[in-house]
């Protein structure tokens, strides 16, 4: 079974990512000019977006069953080549401003990204682990990427530790669940026997593992410390990335294997339940914004399960739609932080957005839309994420859960609302600086405007597709 | 008990202390030495399942080319003895139990499984050679070709991290 056209066509967006970095660091010692690697990195992503079109002409499995490239993996393509091109686009300034190197920096978020890819299409769970170490590991040094910060440091130590740790229980997990069924290709799980404590054993430990990625409490320990020490197009990239192709991960397993859906729901109940409440109550109390928002990605990850928690069709589609609402936001404000932090990224506490309407009216207008987005408001694209949830939540009965998300979407207003009322209502400080936007950062920063608008008008056409019967290419 | 099983009980012995006592050496060429153990014990039971080339391979890469490494690199950092803090000593206290507890529900759950006939890759003799070059460079090729790019990853983080400041 040589590969064949088809076989490379269905991975042609890890391929185009692959090859994209490679070439980044064949031209580092020959090119000295920033703008030609981002050029670069930027053509490769938009390359690595459109060839998902290609790999979704030709549904169907790859190299034996082990890849599949079908309407959910398509989405997941476009959504992480989106993700990756607006951190590149935006990112070229925060390397020039605080002198990072930029073609090394641009090849490891394109190999992360082809990591995410795989994780994305994989359906076979040693191809997945490769992928999940690919995007990790290439995290682990991006975290640590601005050396002379010790903050940085930090970051990058405590999530290889950490990082390391839990893929360690996810490979338990893959060979548990391998020597009980004899099979790590996930369409080939369905016999299998559920009452067995060896399998409930290792897909609890790929629970754990994958949970640690999705930063799902009582695993997220790490993920303040590491958003707020990482560079912040770095924690841009980690909030909407790696975390949509960790839950996408999570999802296939959930759907095709019959065990795990039965197995999970009650962990998922649990885990969506301590995640909401953990990180809506963390972020109450931060005062510096980056460890806020890193605080309200991990509720983020709470509300998120609540959707698997629901076990239907509407669930699904919720999750992936949410995942791209989120993404659009999430970015667009770590965009806004990275950029108003300043060299070395001092400015970063709730005090020095006071007055930033009067300062920057577009930036705080931008970052207004991106927290109403988060905290779920009509007219942006978080409302329909959380309305699809509560939905999804209703339509199979988990009223407790649709409770506690609606209490935690209140908790979760008090500090969105506090940085939109210290934005437009305090008086600025005389020292504040006002440095103004460059052209790629507005530019990330419209598209992400325009897309949390337009998804939060017209949400159908993401949920028809995402509701379509041939999802999983069934 | 047959000699085949009492070989296994030793090797697992083996393996199971050389990996306490990495983590438990305060001075990092102790757990170096013990990581070594740890390596040929593993490779021992490669050995009784008759992977023997998964067995050389484990000698040669591991517990020769890749120790030879961390042996060096811990010889040029001139590396000390490590600090206990208080935190690591809670870390201790709370995870030591933690730990014996998942270890001895994993070890009660296998003993109570029933086993089963391996399908696919496990049931072609994925022990020999052939068959492992099959799995690898057929069945596998993709995830294969995925680890070069994975190395490669690795070989740029560690230039990122260790270059010198311009």
């Amino acid at each position: 079974m040589f590969p064949l056209r088809e076989d490379f066509l269905r991975v042609l967006p890890e391929l185009v990512f692959c090859a994209g970095g490679t070439l980044l660091m064949f031209l580092q010692p020959f090119v000295r000019s920033r703008q030609a690697f981002s050029s670069l990195a930027l053509l490769a992503s938009a390359a690595a977006t459109l060839s998902a079109g290609f790999a979704a002409l030709t549904p169907g499995t790859a190299f034996g069953g082990l890849i599949r490239a079908d309407g959910f993996s398509f989405f997941f393509h476009l959504l992480i080549g989106l993700v990756v091109f607006l951190v590149v686009l935006g990112s070229s300034s925060y390397l020039e401003r605080e002198r990072l190197a930029p073609a090394e920096f641009y090849a490891l978020v394109l190999f992360a990204a082809a990591g995410m890819g795989v994780l994305a299409s994989a359906q076979e769970l040693l191809t997945a682990f490769i992928g999940l170490e690919m995007s990790s590991i290439s995290s682990y040094i991006l975290a640590g990427y601005r050396r002379d910060a010790i903050k940085s440091s930090e970051s990058a130590m405590k999530y290889f530790l950490l990082g390391s740790f839990a893929t360690a229980f996810f490979l338990y997990g893959i060979a548990l669940v391998y020597g009980k069924t004899g099979t790590t290709v996930l369409t080939q799980m369905g016999s299998a026997d559920v009452s067995d404590t060896v399998l409930k054993l290792g897909l609890a430990l790929i629970l754990v593992g994958l949970g640690f990625k999705v930063a799902a409490a009582p695993f997220q320990v790490w993920t303040p410390d590491v958003y707020e020490g990482a560079p912040t197009p770095v924690t841009a990239l980690f909030s909407a990335g790696p975390k949509a192709a960790a839950f996408a991960l999570l999802l296939r397993i959930f759907v095709m294997v019959p065990a795990a859906t039965q197995l999970w729901f009650w962990a998922f109940w649990l885990l969506a339940v301590l995640t909401m409440f953990t990180g809506n109550l963390g972020a109450l109390v931060q005062s510096n914004v980056k460890r806020m928002l890193a605080y309200s990605s991990i509720a983020h990850a709470g509300y998120l399960l609540v959707a698997f928690a629901a076990r239907s069709e509407i669930g699904v589609a919720a999750i992936l739609f949410y995942l791209l609402a989120y993404a659009l936001a999430k970015l667009g404000a770590f965009t806004v932080v990275g950029h108003l932090g300043g060299g070395g990224e001092k400015h970063l506490d709730l005090e020095d957005y006071a007055g930033l309407a009067q300062r920057q009216p577009f930036a705080a207008a931008a970052l207004s839309v991106f927290l109403l987005s988060l905290l779920g408001l009509p007219v942006t694209a978080g409302f329909f994420g959380k309305f699809y949830i509560f939905k999804a939540a209703l339509h199979s009965h988990l009223i407790w859960l649709a409770v506690l998300m609606g209490l935690n979407s209140v908790i979760g207003a008090y500090y969105y609302l506090r940085l939109i009322v210290v934005m437009y209502m305090r008086e600025p400080r005389e020292e504040a600086a006002c440095a103004p936007f460059p052209a790629a950062v507005s530019m990330v920063l419209t598209i992400c405007v325009l897309g949390t608008l337009y998804f939060g008008l017209f949400p159908n056409h993401v949920i028809s597709f995402a509701l379509s019967p041939g999802l999983f290419g069934r | 008990m047959t000699p085949h099983l009492m070989l296994f009980f030793v090797l697992a012995a083996l393996a199971v202390g050389g990996a306490v006592s990495l983590i438990v050496a305060s001075h990092p060429i102790r757990s170096a030495l013990a990581l070594i153990v740890v390596m040929v014990a593993l490779a021992g039971l490669y050995l009784l399942l008759g992977a023997e080339f998964v067995a050389a391979v484990q000698i040669i890469v591991y517990a020769g080319a890749i120790m030879v490494l961390f042996v060096f690199v811990i010889m040029l950092l001139n590396a000390g003895e490590e600090e206990r803090t208080n935190v690591s000593r809670l870390a201790g206290t709370a995870g030591i139990p933690l730990a014996v507890a998942l270890a001895g529900f994993l070890a009660a759950a296998v003993a109570r499984s029933t086993p089963v006939t391996a399908t696919g890759a496990a049931a072609q003799g994925a022990a020999s050679t052939r068959a492992l070059a099959n799995l690898l460079f057929r069945e596998f090729v993709y995830p294969f070709e995925l680890t070069s790019f994975l190395i490669l990853v690795a070989i740029l983080g560690a230039l990122v991290l260790a270059q010198r400041e311009k």
